[in-house]
């Protein structure tokens, strides 16, 4: 038992160390969210006051899409990077000892929820260093929906990892999945105008709850409860869980 | 005792059998080398020992745990040095080592005194702070033996060891891998498909050509099957010169290979001159001959009829060794 959560700790840990020293990337993850809060919160926030679903300033309204954003880029590409343990060798090493599987998944699935949420904070950090007004109070629940925002998306990263054998396949989980679930989860724009069929995708979604909870908690408007948004996110947090590790497990 | 057991172990990949019913018995203390040619079935043996590939059928028994039935007290007793890179190359060394000790449940104060331990085994002390991406093919490979040390296991695999490093680093590593075993009382099995790494290393050798284990003993032992020296000579009608060579009762065995006709008998320095003799009564044009000891590539080339490296034909082995060839210099 011991063992077991070192091993889970040790990895845990490994991915921080990883993340600390891969300071380009995060540098390059954080410039996304301040282009397109700077260029097109500007640039569409005229076209966008008084649009219905939109309780303030457009700008407002993105912040805890921007968030939402990083965190889920974050962490399906850390779920994915254990394919690069794989091709590096690193997973034969870890596997060789003597530890259950479910602890890799979770020392893997710890540490990917952990650096993307530093992410992010810093974004959030960011988003009130331009000026938008946060509500902290909500902070502790907000770190909840954070946490399970990102453990479910690490989760689904290790599922899709332990399908696929190298990193080539990344480009189209990136284009067929990564994107349309930011660009349908009401991170730019909100669900109310939408045709229903796109509004069922979005309903769909599991990203949609997290970002209208954070915009619930942060800016005060969302389009469901907030605990309703708590519910369906915590589900869908079991299930990618018991999925990543279920395909984990299965692989050789 | 026994640290390993093996009964009639087999491996299938869809139709490739790729061990075939091996069954193989190797004694605390051992070093014992699995030699042959890329692609005989040695990692696929290796893996089902150490638990990372099921066998398809037959039995193993490692310090007395089945693979099988009771891997994870097999993974606890056992070390493993895998055939390609296994370290993570953005953590320090220190790091590296570190990780391995927890994932083997070790607390924070052994393993610092194991790492200080180990890290000296290998040299590497001064380097134990530089993160892995910096480290030299050497380096690399000595660091990997180290960890494989870092839990006391009583069994340590080394995958080819000292595949794709320069001569004077291979050495080294000989080196390292003589006194753990004899010093520290390890079992060492080792894979490799250089007949100087088994000759100089292993106590006993077992051959494996095709999956299956040709031939099993002493090195001495081995090349005695030979029947002594080795001739071999380059004439102007080696096949005729052969069958002449053949009717003598001291020529053991006669193979034709390439250009020349080899001979094995004992006392071969004292046959050559005869062999001249019977060359020239013959008339057939001698154009060199050679006497050598013989060697493990003999031994290969008396159970299969071939010789090792031209077994290395398979394409996806050989461009696995070039690249590991280049990303593991020294």
């Amino acid at each position: 038992m011991g063992s077991e959560f070192n091993a889970v700790y040790y990895l845990w840990k490994r991915e921080l160390i990883r993340y600390y020293r891969a300071k380009s990337r995060i540098i390059g993850s954080l410039a996304m969210p301040i282009f397109f809060l700077a260029f097109l919160g500007m640039g569409l926030g005229s076209a966008f006051t008084g649009v219905q679903g939109i309780g303030g300033s457009y700008m407002e309204f993105m912040a805890p899409g921007m968030i939402g954003m990083v965190l889920l880029f974050s962490s399906i590409f850390s779920g994915i990077t254990v394919i690069m343990d794989k091709q590096f060798g690193i997973l034969k090493e870890i596997l060789v000892a003597p530890v259950s599987r479910f602890s890799v998944v979770m020392g893997k699935a710890l540490g990917g929820t952990t650096t993307a949420i530093i992410q992010g904070i810093l974004v959030l950090f960011i988003v009130m260093l331009m000026g938008i007004e946060i509500n902290l109070y909500n902070l502790p629940l907000a770190l909840i929906f954070m946490v399970l925002i990102s453990l479910s998306f690490v989760s689904l990263g290790l599922a899709i990892a332990s399908r696929m054998e190298d990193m080539h396949g990344f480009q189209l989980v990136m284009n067929f999945l990564i994107m349309p679930m930011f660009l349908l989860s009401s991170a730019l724009f909100p669900l109310d105008g939408l045709p229903a069929w796109l509004k069922t995708i979005s309903y769909l979604n599991p990203l949609t709850y997290g970002v209208d909870g954070l915009r619930g908690l942060f800016v005060g408007y969302s389009h469901f409860p907030v605990f309703f948004d708590l519910a369906v996110l915590a589900g869908f947090c079991v299930a990618m869980l018991l999925l990543g590790t279920y395909l984990f497990n299965k692989r050789e | 005792m026994n640290s390993i057991s093996v009964k009639d172990i087999t491996r299938k990949f869809g139709k490739l059998v790729a061990v075939d019913k091996v069954s193989l018995q190797i004694k605390e203390g051992e070093l014992f080398g699995l030699l042959g040619p890329n692609g005989a079935g040695k990692t696929t043996l290796l893996s089902m020992l150490s638990t990372t590939l099921y066998p398809t059928s037959g039995t193993a028994e490692v310090n007395g745990f089945d693979v099988v039935k009771n891997p994870s007290e097999v993974r606890k007793s056992i070390g493993m040095v895998f055939q390609d890179p296994s370290l993570d190359d953005e953590l320090t060394a220190f790091e590296n080592l570190d990780m391995h000790g927890a994932f083997y449940g070790m607390n924070k104060k052994i393993r610092r005194e194991k790492i200080n331990e180990v890290i000296e085994l290998v040299d590497l002390k001064e380097k134990l702070s530089i993160i892995v991406k910096n480290y030299s093919g050497g380096m690399k490979r000595r660091l990997e033996i180290a960890r494989g040390l870092m839990h006391m296991p009583k069994v340590l695999f080394l995958d080819e060891p000292t595949l794709g490093l320069d001569p004077q680093t291979r050495r080294h590593i000989w080196d390292y891998i003589k006194q753990l075993n004899r010093r520290g009382k390890i079992t060492v099995i080792l894979t490799t498909h250089y007949m100087e790494e088994a000759d100089y290393l292993c106590d006993r050798i077992a051959i494996i050509d095709n999956g299956k284990i040709i031939a099993i003993g002493k090195s001495d032992d081995l090349k005695e099957i030979i029947g002594g020296d080795v001739i071999s000579v380059k004439s102007g009608d080696n096949e005729r010169l052969g069958k002449l060579l053949g009717e003598k009762s001291w020529a053991k065995k006669i193979v034709q290979q390439d250009a020349f006709v080899t001979v094995s008998t004992a006392g071969a320095e004292k046959k050559i001159p005869e062999i001249i003799k019977l060359a020239e009564k013959a008339d057939i044009e001698i154009e060199s001959v050679s006497l050598r000891k013989p060697t493990l590539e003999d031994v290969f080339l008396h159970y299969t009829g071939k010789t090792m490296r031209a077994e290395e034909g398979n394409s996806r082995d050989s461009v696995k060794a070039f690249m590991r060839m280049h990303g593991r210099r020294v």
